[in-house]
């Protein structure tokens, strides 16, 4: 049977044929869709969002020994937070087959940065496997299960933006049962105390040189052969690329790509006149071939940065003079077109946070989710993002060597709050810190679609859940300056905040209302501009707003404003702050 | 143009069912008996930033993205994106484009920016081939301005080699069924004019 599945549904297809019973993750683009699916379609999976990736991955390793086929998968960055585990996991081994997905986001579509995550595999010493397309992204979740089990290792499946979101037409199978397994007591294999430890690092080296003799004579590592004097080496979605600017070549193809098989490409090197490494991001192959004493060339003609793609690709090889020349694009780019960057929805209730953080000039910590685009102009009104949960302790650091003078205020949402900057605001009880902290609260993950979290109410799975109180948690914290207030409602947002930062001690300014996309689309009555008022002053244009658009008509040469009806959400913070009161329900709207 | 292969670029803005019509596209040539591969950013979709999506149809694809300066045909939902990806297309491709504008509040609220209000004469003096659709008012017509994917689609589908058939029963099969009929409508719409109109 053949369907169109993306690289993440053949992930979700994959495991679920594998037989896995467990899978777990916390939401990030561009791996979401993987845990999304597999709650839809594959329901014989227990399927669950974690607080976090740390979190998620812990419970995979629980369900792993208790005997279930697992599977964890997390964005890159997310790798990072579940790196402690990770590490450690890598000498304890397995029970049952256990796979941690990661989704690389390469040209940083949705990412704070653009690590090559190729390198866990490396530093953990465990086996790697890199689809390059839908198919193989199923056929290799399947075949890392048994790959686990056999090698008593975590495995890593590692796919890009362009493997998770792209398409392609998959052979899919049927359900297999894993074969039944349960914990077994084994102390010196998983209580990992140094005399413990220490020996297992030697069975982690004793694993490796089996997964060197396996990496030779898995059907993951192919050489494609057509006869040509050019070589091409290469993995991921990096082939797809070559193959199609260079189908003639011949190939060896990377699928299982640590450790690497370096007999096969000593062997592909020797028989061909010119070797090109072809791989995205980081020197990743190239770097061990030529550690191994096999001379090859690649990062010199692709390039470290971004994204490759065909044209790119064809570029490398007519540097390295395997090609005479790319064709180019004939229709010229057009030159200084606008920006059109992601912003804010209309009746976002992130919005009113952040038009009176403009307003106060204080120094904005920020985290990751939809109100990162508070950044953006005209709002303006975020200064860092680092990483998830680091607004809090970026604020209390700010604020400990008074390093802005109309102070800072850590910006974080709930679900960010509850991934890691609970331990940020524990910090700022301890230390005695005067930081602010609003937690913008919208009841959702929303930037990667709206998933619930501990505090939602509901599992990924659809059912009633456990909720955590994030104001009573605040408290519980030791936070005495905790207040609940209303976005909608500018000047109390922006009294609260003024409020708040001239207290003592850690304060936290809770904002709460829903995402108007999750669960459902929240359309209140609209307003509407009185054009008679409206004397063209650009106050509404300001808080960027993607409902309040330029009107044709003008005053001392500026465009008055008109809402979008259909856009409009009734949030009432544009009628909050026109001066001249133009703004207005559209049932009040007198007609003429 | 190969009859049997082709990459068709698709770009909107958030909200305007780019990836929907890459799906109609897609099961649709699978249906037709070709390899398929389709490539798009999720992430953003719903944050009015601008959304693209890759379809590639042929015997066998290989890379999931379409060459810069390569693509057969643009299908844009809105006109200044229309304009901004131009140069994804071969110089004897087929530019379909609505004449929907719909300008970010980051040109609205600053005087850095201007938005093209000539994209489409600037579309038809970079390309020989530009169908120029007035998809919102026709959809504004049908009584849904979400339409305009389909009003497209149907204009593309004159352009490419499938049954009729395999398109409607596609639309039946993606679209939510209290949806389907007005697409249906939209995508006759979409057809009609392709018919008898050379492209200018």
């Amino acid at each position: 049977m053949k369907e169109l599945l993306s690289g993440n549904e053949a992930i979700a297809r994959g495991a679920w044929e594998a037989g896995a019973r467990m899978a777990v993750a916390y939401p990030g683009t561009p791996s979401t869709e993987i845990l999304e699916t597999m709650a839809a379609r594959h329901r014989e999976v227990c399927s669950q969002w974690s607080p976090n990736e740390k979190v998620a991955y812990e419970v995979g390793i629980g369900a792993s020994l208790g005997g279930a086929r697992t599977l964890v998968c997390m964005k890159h960055v997310g790798v990072n937070v579940a790196a402690d585990p990770f590490m450690t996991h890598a000498y304890t081994g397995v029970n049952a087959g256990f796979v941690l997905v990661t989704a690389d986001d390469p040209e940083m579509h949705s990412s704070q940065n653009e690590q090559d995550n190729r390198f866990f595999a490396r530093f953990a010493n465990v086996p790697l496997l890199e689809p390059s397309d839908s198919q193989e992204a199923r056929d290799m979740t399947i075949a890392a299960f048994q790959i686990s089990e056999e090698y008593d290792t975590p495995v890593i499946v590692r796919v890009t933006t362009r493997i998770s979101h792209s398409k392609g037409v998959v052979a899919v199978g049927e359900r297999i049962s894993a074969p039944e397994r349960v914990f077994v007591k084994d102390a010196p294999k998983y209580v990992m105390v140094p005399s413990n430890a220490q020996k297992r690092h030697v069975v982690v080296r004793g694993r490796l040189e089996k997964l060197r003799r396996f990496t030779e004579r898995t059907p993951f590592n192919v050489v494609e052969g057509n006869g040509s004097k050019v070589g091409i080496i290469t993995g991921g979605v990096a082939y797809q690329y070559a193959k199609e600017v260079l189908p003639g070549a011949d190939y060896l193809r990377l699928g299982f790509s640590y450790p690497l098989p370096l007999e096969k490409i000593a062997a592909f090197v020797k028989s061909h006149e010119t070797v090109l490494v072809v791989e995205e991001l980081e020197p990743f192959y190239e770097d061990q071939i030529r550690a191994a004493g096999i001379m090859v060339e690649g990062k010199k003609f692709f390039g470290h940065l971004g994204e490759l793609s065909p044209y790119r690709v064809a570029e490398g090889l007519k540097a390295a003079g395997v090609i005479d020349k790319v064709e180019v694009s004939k229709i010229s780019p057009v030159e200084n077109m606008f920006p059109r960057p992601p912003v804010l929805c209309p009746g976002c209730p992130h919005r009113g946070a952040f038009m009176a953080l403009r307003k106060l000039k204080v120094a904005v910590t920020g985290d990751i989710g939809c109100y990162t685009l508070g950044f953006t102009k005209p709002l303006s009104a975020m200064d860092t993002c680092i990483c998830m949960g680091a607004s809090i302790g970026t604020a209390i650091g700010m604020e400990k060597v008074h390093g802005y003078a109309k102070g800072a205020v850590a910006v974080i949402g709930d679900s960010t709050f509850l991934h890691s900057g609970v331990t940020g605001l524990m910090d700022a009880v301890y230390n005695n810190s005067n930081v602010t902290v609003m937690i913008v609260d919208n009841s959702a993950t929303a930037m990667t679609g709206g998933q619930q979290h501990p505090a939602t109410g509901r599992t990924l799975m659809g059912e009633p859940a456990g909720t955590v109180d994030i104001g009573q948690l605040v408290q519980a914290l030791g936070v005495k300056n905790y207040r609940a207030v209303d976005p909608y409602d500018y000047d109390q947002v922006l009294e609260t905040i003024k409020e708040e930062m001239a207290k003592d001690g850690p304060s936290v300014i809770h904002t709460k209302r829903p995402c108007v996309l999750m669960p459902k689309r929240i359309m209140e009555e609209p307003y509407v501009v009185d054009l008679e008022k409206c004397n063209a002053c650009g106050a509404c244009f300001r808080i960027s707003c993607p409902a309040i658009a330029a009107h044709e008509s003008t005053e001392r040469g500026h465009h008055k404003a008109v809402i979008d009806t259909t856009l409009c959400t009734g949030c009432t913070l544009c009628s909050q702050i026109c001066p001249e009161e133009a703004i207005i329900l559209k049932s009040h709207m007198v007609e003429v | 143009m190969e009859k049997d292969r082709f990459d068709i670029l698709i770009v909107g803005v958030g909200g305007q069912g780019v990836l929907l019509a890459s799906e109609i596209i897609s099961e649709a040539a699978i249906a037709a008996g070709l390899d398929v591969k389709k490539s798009e950013v999720h992430g953003m979709s719903q944050r009015g930033g601008i959304v693209s999506s890759h379809v590639r149809l042929a015997p066998k694809v290989y890379s999931p993205t379409i060459q810069l300066g390569r693509a057969d045909f643009i299908m844009a939902f809105e006109q200044a994106e229309g304009l901004r990806a131009l140069n994804w297309m071969k110089p004897e491709g087929i530019a379909i484009v609505s004449t929907t504008t719909l300008v970010p509040a980051i040109v609205t609220s600053s005087k850095e920016f201007e938005y093209p209000e000539d994209a489409i004469d600037q579309m038809k003096a970079k390309a020989d081939n530009v169908i120029v659709v007035e998809a919102d008012r026709i959809a504004g017509e049908l009584g849904n301005p979400r339409l305009v994917n389909t009003i497209l689609l149907g204009v593309l589908s004159s352009l490419l080699p499938f049954e009729r058939d395999i398109w409607l029963q596609t639309i039946r099969k993606k679209v939510k069924e209290r949806f389907v009929e007005v697409n249906l409508k939209a995508f006759e719409r979409g057809e009609q004019i392709q018919q008898g109109t050379v492209a200018t």
